[in-house]
């Protein structure tokens, strides 16, 4: 993904969740304060509004037990919500029995019938809806899935790629309005999820239809969908495209779980429309307005460590930022593409620091002095009411 | 004897599952034996020469005929019904939350885990109790048998039940099942292997039980009872044709089991 664009939009950019009553109008799939309380008061999902535009591939990302999986369920019709309306393209889906919505969705497990042979486990929802064609259509979709020739092999023999991608038939066979996406490569190892990710991706763009993906990686995620939704606690902490939500997250959540930030102490010394300035630690750094998400004086500046440079005290970093002096290298870990490192600043605070082996800059060693610097228009201001660390032990892998 | 003890000492376990084997199918083998035995004397224990009349008139023993069919009868009826209340019960106890529920999980295995004795004397009791007594025979007999077969069908049926992944069903009903499909095509096939072991459990538990039976019988006679009776005067050779046919009935079914099981796995490769 690209790291360069400073304010990214997306043009399958969500609509700005909408009170009003009427949503016959809308042609996707629509969640209106949709709340699911469990049985001994546990709160899966608080007053969730969602919007996810038809044809549209749609992440919801959380670490577990954040309501995703019962977000996804309740569209899937497999809960109830507790209160709140869900409705799909136009129609009142919320109390829909799950055979009567035109929803299909992919189990985390896959659930393939294990008495049914593969070409049975797709041929399952035509033939209940005594749909003609079904020989031509369950072969044409073995051949989308590539798995035409093991159509008489039972579930059990075929690997776990294969069995994801008979999940995946058996669900898009049905053309459904909505796919739902359960978690539905996390059995799978690494090289065959990265894989199976342009997989489903692919046929996501050659079927056109609505995609819903719930998982709890943030690399997945980023690479699939259009639109990613972050969940925490039941509700959604912000959602948008994925470059987005990376490069200018609005609560420190998003900032530590999709990817990692750097989140310094700093105090608000001058709003302005377009700059807001931030005392930090006694350095003035400047933040651009659009990237400030606090509204009190005390905030958290926040820089991903790939946006941060580094350089030997005294020399002009390319960067039109503020420098940073006093930086002390206490880590080093070369992996590569980039080097990794950890500096201690004056304040105490380690911050991290990815550098890209460009070759252009030297490396630094653990306890030599250096600079750190900035583009302002990297940064982004949290409320430091919110936890530094919130999200951080969650995140999956880098 | 060296080297007879040497070729033992490096097979041992082909010689120790050999032994096991024996151990298992001599009883069998001489019920097989006896089977085509002609007495000359009244010691009918005695293999005194080979005949096949016992086959040709298997209900020379008019006696031993009628309670054949008297515990074929009670087995094929006590199987059917407490499979099909075992069954909807194990249903209940996996798939339902109501009260009582652990309490019967834990009640269910009491008829297994309780003495026959002490189970047939006090159905016995319960019976003249409540004013049975002139009626104790086939249907007491019955009532007794679907009792204590029930708790093996909910055990049976119960763990293939827990055994199933629950997204298979919400996956059929994604899938545009309606709940009665879902049971169909889904549920039901799934589970009924663990049923048809529970009926087939169930009918050989009948089939062969005494105690229970004999103290709840009147003066209805069943097979076991009837070997019971005839054994202290010598039993007539046609029970071990019985015996053997029962035998060959039970590895017909296993074999049939068997090599439906081998096709499935072939046809799949």
């Amino acid at each position: 993904m690209s790291q360069v664009a400073e304010t990214p939009t997306s043009p399958e950019r969500p609509s700005a969740p909408a009170r009003d009553g009427d949503h016959t109008a809308y042609d996707g799939l629509r969640l209106r304060q949709v709340t699911k309380e469990f049985a001994g008061g546990f709160t899966a999902v608080r007053s969730l509004d969602l919007d996810v535009p038809r044809g549209s591939f749609f992440a919801l990302l959380g670490p577990s037990g954040c309501g995703k999986t019962t977000t996804l369920r309740m569209v899937a019709g497999l809960e109830t919500p507790t209160s709140g309306t869900i409705t799909l393209a136009g129609q009142d889906i919320t109390y829909a029995k799950p055979y009567r919505r035109p929803v299909n969705t992919v189990f985390q497990s896959y659930a393939l019938f294990p008495h049914l042979d593969i070409f049975e486990n797709v041929a399952f929802g035509l033939r209940r809806r005594k749909e003609k064609d079904v020989d031509r259509r369950v072969r044409e979709m073995l051949e989308l899935v590539e798995l035409s020739s093991q159509a008489r092999k039972r579930p059990a023999q075929l690997s776990g790629g294969q069995q994801q991608r008979v999940a995946l038939a058996r669900a898009l066979i049905n053309q459904p309005e909505v796919l739902l996406l359960d978690e539905p490569l996390g059995a799978l190892d690494l090289k065959l999820r990265r894989s199976m990710q342009i997989e489903v991706k692919r046929i996501q763009m050659e079927v056109g239809r609505t995609f819903v993906h719930v998982t709890h990686d943030q690399e997945e995620a980023m690479t699939m969908a259009d639109t990613v939704a972050v969940m925490n606690g039941g509700v959604i902490e912000q959602m948008g495209a994925p470059a987005e939500l990376y490069e200018n997250p609005r609560s420190t959540f998003v900032a530590n779980f999709l990817g990692q930030s750097n989140l310094i102490e700093g105090r608000v010394v001058q709003r302005a429309a377009d700059v807001t300035s931030v005392d930090m630690h006694g350095i003035a750094v400047s933040v651009p307005t659009p990237r400030v998400h606090t509204d009190s004086d005390a905030g958290w500046v926040g820089i991903r460590p790939e946006k941060v440079l580094i350089g030997p005290p005294g020399e002009e970093l390319d960067a039109p930022g503020n420098t940073i002096p006093g930086g002390v290298v206490s880590d080093v870990s070369f992996v590569g593409v980039s080097t990794q490192y950890l500096v201690r600043m004056p304040w105490g605070q380690e911050l991290q620091v990815f550098s890209q082996n460009t070759g252009r800059t030297r490396m630094f060693s653990q306890g030599e002095q250096v600079e750190l610097s900035w583009r302002p228009e990297y940064a982004f201001l949290l409320d430091r009411s919110q936890d530094a660390a919130a999200g951080a032990a969650e995140r999956v892998g880098g | 004897m060296s080297r007879a003890g040497r070729w033992v000492r490096e097979h041992l376990v082909l010689v120790l599952g050999l032994l096991v084997l024996a151990y298992t199918f001599v009883p069998i083998a001489i019920v097989v034996l006896m089977s085509f035995n002609a007495p000359a004397s009244r010691n009918v224990y005695a293999f005194d020469g080979f005949t096949l009349d016992n086959w040709a008139n298997p209900c020379a023993d008019p006696g031993m005929c009628d309670a054949l069919a008297r515990s074929v009868q009670i087995g094929l009826l006590s199987t059917l019904l407490a499979t099909v209340l075992g069954t909807l019960a194990a249903f209940a106890l996996v798939r339902h939350d109501f009260a009582g529920r652990s309490a019967s999980n834990l009640l269910v295995f009491l008829p297994m885990a309780a003495p026959e004795i002490v189970l047939g004397s006090s159905l016995l009791a319960l019976f003249v109790a409540t004013g049975f007594s002139g009626q104790l025979g086939f249907w007491t007999i019955f009532v007794a048998h679907v009792m204590f077969c029930l708790s093996f069908v909910v055990v049976a049926v119960r763990a293939r039940l827990a055994g199933m992944d629950d997204h298979l069903e919400q996956a059929a009903m994604d899938l545009y099942a309606t709940p009665v499909q879902t049971f169909r095509r889904v549920t039901f096939p799934l589970v009924f292997p663990g049923i048809l072991g529970a009926a087939l459990l169930s009918f050989s538990l009948s089939f062969d039980d005494f105690i229970i039976t004999n103290l709840n019988a009147g003066t209805t006679t069943t097979f076991p009872m009837y070997v019971w009776g005839v054994a202290q005067r010598g039993v007539p050779m046609q029970v071990n044709v019985i015996g053997t046919v029962m035998f060959l009935v039970s590895v017909a079914i296993v074999v049939v089991g068997e090599v439906g099981n081998r096709r499935r796995l072939a046809a799949r490769t």
